[in-house]
């Protein structure tokens, strides 16, 4: 672990249900086809592009980037990036051609070659939508003065999705929702949001299951709507979002079935000699719960950290070699035993 | 085969989602169906909109004959080829087919016309053709009202305007 904070070692803004903020540009370069028509030979070119791009900007985040070839990484080591939130899981399949630029402090990535040219992406703890919008903006506005990206007047910025046209901008919020998903009003949420055009999704979102009461709140119309109104509606519904998780969870932890099932959980936690991620992930999710409802003295940042390094490709990266599922429950316990006190 | 939604009624519609370029298959009863806005007309008004539904009829409706021997000059793509994947070629196939992807835009966004950042390099333009438009609608909405006096104004306005800058290609 290196000495510059990740956002998952942070707590944020509304970090008691708000996990962490994320803006996301697809952009793409005008004289290419989109990716799925590229060779690899293209996919590369446009890859070292960017990177000289970057590296010739004056800008002092330029300095801040690695520049990743996907498919020098390996299998733990890709996981481990979609585990943390830094690429998309379509990233993570058929890695040639794919590069990835990423700063030090995991904040700002660039996919290049993912559906899209270039997907900027910035990751931010907590409630940080116009701090994270602000970065990406910078970035984005650097790189296309001097790439030049694909725009019409009338559809805005193109992309290989017609979803994405016009700002590209994708916002979205990572919630810890455990009352209202135990509560089953996640369901009916869901509904209610896709009317009024956000989405309610899974941890790693479409199709994706919400494991420890993580889900991704986020925009789905990008085209007659500027980026801020985007990210004002997106910031309103996620407030009203927060206050329902807070009663309910409130409510729900005054009762002494609810503190004895956190309780429990913790003790789980702390004694398991073998954890499995999916057991992990509901335990932490209640014990994060009971903190926040000061039933439980820990520091809240440190459970989150917990979710993200339990995580099976992040364990294995993390430990640095080949390890069997058992392993990694052995492991897994270990580490929770020696962290929480 | 029983609503996949309510898991109660006999699913009889058919419904296929995309979104970004994932795809979902739903059987759904005809209450269901109509709950999600699938197979109403409605689908412009903004509050009673299930955006993900309107995905699902993409470039439905059939596809349009005429296009079908036409190729993108950019990158080759036929518009069956877009239709069939669901992925636009290239950034010129929006120009290239247009007219074909405008009901599909619209289903799925409820707009066509861009409101957010414009790149420095587009903006001066881009900014006048907004400028222009937002003008027309102000003449349209003067001569509504009767204000004629107004509304000669911002004829002359416009036309000052449209002749400070190339001319709208479209």
């Amino acid at each position: 672990m290196t000495a510059t904070e990740k956002w998952y070692e942070k707590s944020g803004e509304q970090g008691d249900v708000v996990i962490s903020s994320r803006i996301r540009l697809a952009r793409n370069l005008k004289n290419y086809p989109f990716p799925h028509l590229l060779s690899v030979q293209q996919k590369t070119e446009i890859a070292m592009k960017v990177k000289e791009a970057l590296e010739q900007s004056n800008s002092y985040i330029a300095k801040e980037f690695q520049f990743i070839s996907m498919s020098e990484l390996s299998a733990a080591q890709t996981g481990s990036l979609m585990e943390r939130h830094i690429i998309s899981p379509e990233f993570a399949n058929d890695r040639k051609g794919k590069y990835l630029l990423l700063t030090k402090d995991e904040t700002v990535s660039i996919m290049i070659n993912e559906e899209d040219h270039l997907r900027i992406q910035v990751l931010t703890e907590g409630l940080s939508l116009d701090k994270a919008y602000e970065t990406a903006d910078k970035i984005d506005t650097l790189l296309d003065n001097a790439l030049g990206f694909a725009f019409h007047d009338k559809l805005g910025y193109l992309t290989q999705c017609p979803t994405n046209i016009g700002t590209g901008l994708r916002a979205s919020v990572m919630l810890h929702l455990p009352s209202l998903q135990s509560s089953k009003v996640v369901e009916r949420l869901k509904d209610n949001l896709s009317k009024i055009g956000l989405t309610l999704r899974g941890t790693f979102g479409e199709g994706t299951q919400a494991l420890g009461g993580m889900y991704q709140l986020s925009n789905q119309v990008t085209l007659g709507i500027s980026e801020e109104t985007a990210i004002e509606n997106l910031k309103s519904v996620a407030m009203q979002v927060i206050d329902n998780e807070r009663t309910v969870r409130s409510q729900f932890c005054k009762r002494t079935e609810t503190q004895d099932y956190i309780m429990r959980c913790l003790g789980t936690l702390k004694y398991a000699v073998l954890m499995s991620n999916q057991e992990s992930m509901k335990l932490l999710s209640a014990v994060r719960m009971g903190i926040n409802e000061k039933l439980i003295e820990e520091d809240i940042a440190k459970v989150t950290k917990l979710m993200i390094i339990l995580q099976p490709y992040t364990l294995i990266k993390n430990a640095e070699k080949e390890l069997s599922p058992t392993q990694r429950d052995l492991l897994r316990a270990k580490i929770l035993k020696e962290t929480l006190t | 085969m029983l609503c996949e939604l309510c898991g109660k009624h006999q699913a009889t519609t058919y419904s296929k989602t995309i979104v970004n370029g994932e795809y979902t298959e739903m059987y759904l009863c005809s209450e269901c169906a109509k709950a999600k806005g699938i197979g109403i007309n409605n689908i412009f008004s903004q509050t009673a909109t299930d955006f993900s539904s309107f995905l699902g009829s993409f470039f439905g409706g059939g596809l349009p004959s005429r296009t079908s021997a036409t190729r993108c000059k950019s990158c080759g793509s036929a518009f069956t080829d877009i239709a069939r994947s669901g992925k636009v070629g290239c950034a010129e196939c929006y120009s290239n087919f247009y007219e074909e992807l405008l009901p599909s835009i619209q289903k799925i966004h409820g707009n066509i016309q861009h409101r957010g950042k414009v790149p420095t390099g587009a903006s001066a333009e881009v900014k006048r053709k907004r400028d222009i438009e937002k003008t027309k609608r102000e003449l349209e909405q003067a001569i509504k009202e009767e204000n004629f006096e107004l509304a000669v104004k911002l004829r002359d306005k416009i036309k000052e305007m449209e002749g400070g800058g190339n001319h709208d290609s479209n």
